[in-house]
């Protein structure tokens, strides 16, 4: 048995993972013959979340951008968790419906407060 | 497929405490940002949320709920009560303490409660999962709260490093949690314990792996060397009240799955983690007793302190028997009672503008404020575990437990080392009481405070005169599961 171990229940893990990274070399080196390449100063400089990339590393920065994130991050699961809910919603019934309320109340409240906190205002 | 006819109200049962703290902790939030003006009520609320909770939890009896996934049984509950205790305790002190640092952020408390949450879900937790779910709950918070004070550079600090260190022992107790899930193909406590028994697993060099992963990340968490080097920067730097909250809530936490993975998951490999923790066990006593000899800041002092009596306590854990984990029950209780005391004194002492953590600033404070020295000189009496204080008590039943277990080395290290622990506890009151008083300082006892030095002192004098009653309650706790 020990041997002859092949876990053919990851098979489609290992599938998948070939068609990702292949999925990602394909079509960079294929757009390389369609797109125009314009550079400049600011395309060029690593992309740090809105922030200069090239400071003093002790500074305090800004983390509008992170909250934002966070927040859409947030509700993005939500509505991952949305669709399996509302697919077996048949056979779960009000219980189900109830849980719902409370996971988003959660998270509403969890908005209420960063809006609260004024963090949905870019400029202040 | 899933059956409907097990979702049902009353699975909530076994974790309508956590739901309630919950409830409190987001009414917390919410009264925050609309009411600013009613902060003053936050700490007692969290004080009265608390103790219902505290109400809830004794009240509960051996309950199991999602598919044994939580496991609220009077073992859970002991430490819960701990854990909660710890809030309270925490809560009050934060009452005196925000006047004096000037903290005012409504989030601080139901960080506290969300901390709680956590707690409580690791103390009842039956899976590894839920385990791993309230560990971070717990740890996500306090790394918050060690960093509220955002402008003071050692809160910062402190945040930073137990961040870091404290990610890095979750990925190690994932680890851990992912070899045990391989190997037994169950996060289920007690399932492993069965599978590896049928499943011929007792040598299995890869499953003791797991093991040991796992004990080293529960021992970061109650700061067990060599995993401790995060405890003395953070408890430093954090906030006074939330030192004390971190040294017995998360300790106790800690402790409590320490005892469930070990004794309900792996009791087959008794030999191998007895003598694993009783070798850790003497190291920390002794990295935590001699270096703190040398520790000129009272904080800094009770730091290492509190790593040696993690040490101490893991004695009862890795005696393998009922008896010893009830003795270490019995200990966390104590040293929850009598850590709180000694920094509530610490917080007392505290004016704004001014900390007074050195032993300098306890000069002579018996003659200038002869109640806040003898208080410390009871909890510093019950550190050291001096009778009839409850450290004595709590050290004893450590000892005997150890003792019938086999573990002589171990208990000769504790004596010897609690007999060194002496002269850095005895010095302070030394300090106070034959040395003259360099400043008049003003203590101002608000209610919250002395609330903190009340229920300290009877918990400390209470255990230490009638101790039976909570060791029946820890061995109760214990047969009853």
């Amino acid at each position: 048995m020990e041997a002859m171990y092949i876990p053919k229940e990851y098979l489609a893990i290992l599938i998948l993972l070939i068609f990702g990274v292949l999925f990602g070399v394909v079509t960079l080196y294929v757009g390389r013959f369609f797109r125009l390449s314009r550079p400049y100063h600011e395309k060029l400089i690593a992309y740090e979340s809105g922030n200069d990339p090239t400071e003093a590393p002790r500074m305090r920065f800004s983390i509008k951008f992170y909250l934002i994130a966070i927040l859409f991050v947030v509700f993005d699961v939500e509505s991952i968790y949305l669709y399996p809910w509302a697919v077996t919603y048949d056979r779960l019934g009000l219980f189900a419906l109830v849980e719902m309320f409370i996971f988003i109340f959660l998270l509403l409240a969890g908005y209420v407060y960063a809006w609260k906190k004024e963090v949905l205002q870019w400029e202040k | 497929m899933i059956n409907t006819a097990l979702v049902s109200w009353k699975a909530f049962g076994p974790i309508i405490p956590e739901m309630f703290l919950v409830c409190i902790g987001l009414f917390l939030i919410g009264l925050d940002v609309f009411s600013p003006k009613r902060r003053e009520l936050l700490p007692w609320l969290t004080v009265i949320g608390c103790l219902a909770a505290l109400v809830m939890v004794a009240g509960e009896k051996n309950i199991v709920g999602f598919g044994g996934m939580i496991i609220a049984d009077s073992y859970a509950s002991f430490f819960k009560i701990i854990c909660l205790l710890g809030v309270i305790l925490a809560a009050l002190m934060s009452e005196h303490f925000r006047r004096t640092e000037g903290l005012k952020q409504g989030e601080y408390y139901s960080l506290m409660i969300f901390s709680a949450v956590g707690m409580l879900l690791m103390a009842s937790a039956g899976d590894l999962m839920v385990l791993y779910l309230g560990l971070e709950l717990m740890a996500l918070s306090i790394y918050c709260l060690v960093g509220l004070p955002r402008n003071d550079g050692r809160s910062a600090e402190a945040a930073m490093k137990y961040l870091l260190m404290g990610g890095f022992a979750s990925a190690i107790l994932l680890y851990g949690i992912s070899l045990v899930y391989g190997l037994t193909g169950t996060t289920d406590i007690a399932q492993i314990a069965k599978y590896t028994v049928t499943g011929n697993l007792l040598e299995n060099p890869a499953l003791l792996a797991g093991l040991g992963l796992m004990i080293a990340a529960f021992c970061f968490k109650v700061a067990i060397a060599p995993f401790h080097f995060w405890t003395p920067d953070v408890y430093e730097g954090a906030p006074t009240a939330i030192t004390a909250f971190m040294s017995v809530g998360p300790k106790a936490a800690g402790f409590a799955v320490f005892g469930r993975v070990l004794f309900t998951g792996f009791p087959q490999f008794h030999d191998q983690w007895g003598i694993l923790l009783s070798s850790l066990a003497l190291l920390t006593m002794a990295i935590g007793n001699i270096t703190a000899l040398s520790q000129t800041s009272i904080k800094r002092m009770l730091a290492y302190s509190a790593v040696a009596h993690a040490g101490y306590s893991l004695l009862g854990v890795l005696s393998g028997t009922a008896e010893g984990l009830s003795a270490t029950m019995t200990y966390l209780l104590t040293y929850g009672f009598m850590n709180m005391g000694a920094f509530a004194i610490l917080v007392l002492l505290a004016s704004p503008g001014k900390r007074r953590e050195s032993l300098e600033d306890y000069k002579g404070l018996a003659k200038t404020n002869p109640m806040a020295a003898f208080l410390m000189l009871i909890f510093m009496f019950s550190l050291t575990g001096i009778p009839p204080t409850a450290g004595f008590i709590g050290k004893f039943y450590l000892l005997k437990a150890a003792l019938g277990a086999g573990y002589t080395m171990t208990v000769i290290g504790l004596v010897v080392f609690s007999s060194i622990s002496a002269f850095f506890y005895l010095r302070v009151v030394r300090y106070m009481y034959m040395s003259d008083p360099q400043e008049n300082i003003a203590l101002d006892f608000t209610p919250g405070i002395s609330a903190v030095l009340g229920i300290a002192l009877l918990g400390v004098l209470g255990i230490g005169l009638l101790p039976g009653s909570v060791i029946g309650q820890a061995a109760t706790a214990l047969l009853g599961q």
